[in-house]
């Protein structure tokens, strides 16, 4: 499962990129401007990303790591 | 007495005798005093690490920005959010090998890796210039804080002479421990404020988020999208990318990071830390809230618009709650800051210069740095003037141009050696003076398009990988030769 960490470029591509194309103030997104309800989003998707990686990552099921 | 200069008072209290007391009959030696015996569990490495995002900065100046530049705010939420994806990768390895050769301080890292103390010393200086200014900016925040949430019952003045005392006692008694204890108060009461404040603001005023919005929208057509010019969608992304990248360059934030009793920490805070600074939206909200409320601040007078609001939204009591909250938002990196700060002069600058030193004489010197460098920043901050200003604009871009020599020293084989890298940092730094104090701006030079907006920092830094390859290529050959000479 280590290729799901590619999946941390992710975020870098919504955040840095995705402005270019989306900067907008309408429509309105659950009351938010369009871009903040973007970066929101992608703050929300960053989250559930690196908890995936976080699960499927083998070093954290190793016990007492590191000590 | 005003209700709410007696709960801003109690705070001071409160945050002194919790810090006093979090060194609970621990002998503080200098693993103690500054890394926290390497022994804190995911929770407190979480509050210490999330201690950067909860300054004075974020609360007056997220909701500061959000009011006076609209969508550029919203940077602040990306930057800390791609930091922390790095961490997952950067922090473990660097851990690890803190926790191998016993290391304190961020130059120690430096020093270790490139075997080296004077790249050690040359770090710690960067760090300070840094550090300094940050801490000023604590120190004023502090200030405006207490003065508004007292009805002007305490100066600024009086309220900074307080607060550098309360820190300072309670550094120099606990150490990291203090700072501990004490975001754990800070984190909840913010947590409860930030929130209260961004749902109570635009539903009291406006009826709701949207309606807030399309007010503004109205109003002020394109402040919630980025411009086209200046702060453009470049402006963003370039700004975004080095302020990510700086995040844990900080010396307090590196250091704050061998505290951890295990790694795991940081890739477990590296999914849940996100999510948990997404309370800057609230922030954000209460400055937006503040924009059609309590028009017309300028200049440095738009960090005041969460407090202008306040006042003229809430009873005393409640202004007290949020000034006792802003009290601990910079007591907290204030003391972080002081901490990393004298252990960096000890440890990294007199220690080099003096053989024989061993862990007690610097622990004690450390302490004794404590008090000097918050008299240093009282200073600064009771003097003004704009040369901390421009210092403070400055830090970030300072701190950054540690980034790649730092992460070439985490390669199996580092490309580097000392010289590239201090060569590197050099320029880097030099560059960041030179166009800052200058006055530089790409912005002069219309041809380069959409590039003009490419925060300047940038230049700094493709500055300092230039010099760092060529240096790295000078050396190279010449060591080749020598080993062969020597075989």
């Amino acid at each position: 499962m280590r290729h799901l960490r590619w999946l941390a470029v992710l975020p870098f591509l919504g955040m840095l990129v995705g402005p270019y194309f989306l900067n907008r103030v309408e429509p309105f997104i659950l009351g938010l401007p369009f871009l903040l309800a973007w970066l929101v989003f992608c703050v929300l998707a960053t989250s559930a990303i690196m908890a995936l990686i976080y699960i499927t990552d083998p070093q954290n099921r190793a016990p007492e790591e590191g000590r | 007495m005003s209700a709410a200069l007696l709960i801003v008072a109690a705070a001071f209290a409160v945050a002194l005798g919790l810090g006093l007391r979090a060194r609970a009959g621990r002998d503080m030696g200098l693993e103690q005093w500054t890394v926290g015996g390497r022994g804190f569990g995911t929770a407190f490495v979480f509050l210490l690490m999330a201690g950067e995002i909860y300054t004075t900065f974020t609360f007056l100046g997220g909701s500061g920005i959000a009011y006076g530049k609209g969508a550029p705010a919203y940077y602040i939420l990306c930057y800390i959010t791609l930091g922390y994806v790095t961490s997952y990768w950067l922090l473990p390895p660097v851990w690890r090998f803190a926790k191998e050769r016993r290391l304190f301080t961020q130059p120690d890292f430096f020093a270790a890796k490139y075997e080296s103390p004077a790249l050690g010393m040359l770090v710690a200086l960067v760090g300070l210039v840094a550090l300094v200014p940050y801490m000023v900016l604590q120190f004023k925040g502090l200030g405006i804080i207490v003065s508004t949430a007292s009805y002007g019952a305490i100066s600024p003045t009086v309220a900074v002479w307080i607060g550098a005392a309360a820190v300072t006692a309670y550094v120099v008694v606990s150490g990291v421990h203090g700072s501990a204890w004490n975001a754990v108060l800070k984190d909840i009461s913010i947590l409860c404020v930030v929130v209260f404040l961004g749902i109570y603001l635009p539903l009291h005023y406006y009826g709701g988020y949207e309606a807030m919005f399309q007010a503004i929208e109205a109003q002020k057509p394109g402040f919630l999208a980025l411009p086209a010019l200046g702060q453009s969608p470049t402006w963003f992304a370039s700004t975004t990318l080095l302020t990510a990248l700086g995040a844990f360059m900080w010396p307090h934030t590196f250091g704050s990071l061998y505290t951890a009793k295990e790694p795991r920490s940081f890739r477990r805070n590296a999914a849940i830390l996100p999510l948990y600074q997404l309370i800057n939206l609230f922030v954000f909200v209460v400055g937006f809230a503040a924009v059609l409320q309590v028009p017309g601040l300028t200049g440095p007078d738009v960090d005041l618009a969460l407090f202008k609001l306040s006042l003229q939204s809430f009873p005393p009591w409640f202004v007290g709650i949020i000034g006792a909250t802003g009290v601990l938002t910079a007591l907290v990196p204030g003391s972080m800051i002081l901490i990393a700060g004298a252990t960096l002069l000890a440890n990294n600058i007199v220690r080099p210069l003096r053989p024989g030193m061993d862990d007690a004489a610097t622990a004690s010197l450390a302490k004794a740095f404590v008090p000097v460098m918050a008299l240093v920043c009282v200073g600064f901050t009771l003097s003004g003037g704009d040369t901390i200003v421009q210092l403070l604009l400055m830090g970030y871009n300072f701190v950054t141009q540690l980034f790649p020599c730092f992460l070439a020293s985490l390669m199996r084989r580092n490309p580097l050696d000392k010289r590239a890298a201090a060569a590197g940092i050099v320029a880097g730094v030099a560059m960041v003076a030179a166009t800052t104090i200058g006055g530089f701006s790409l912005a002069h030079y219309p041809q380069l398009g959409p590039l003009r907006d490419v925060n300047i920092g940038v230049l700094a830094l493709v500055l300092n990988l230039v010099v760092t390859a060529l240096v790295a290529k000078l050396v190279q050959p010449s060591e080749r030769v020598s080993r062969l000479a020597s075989r």
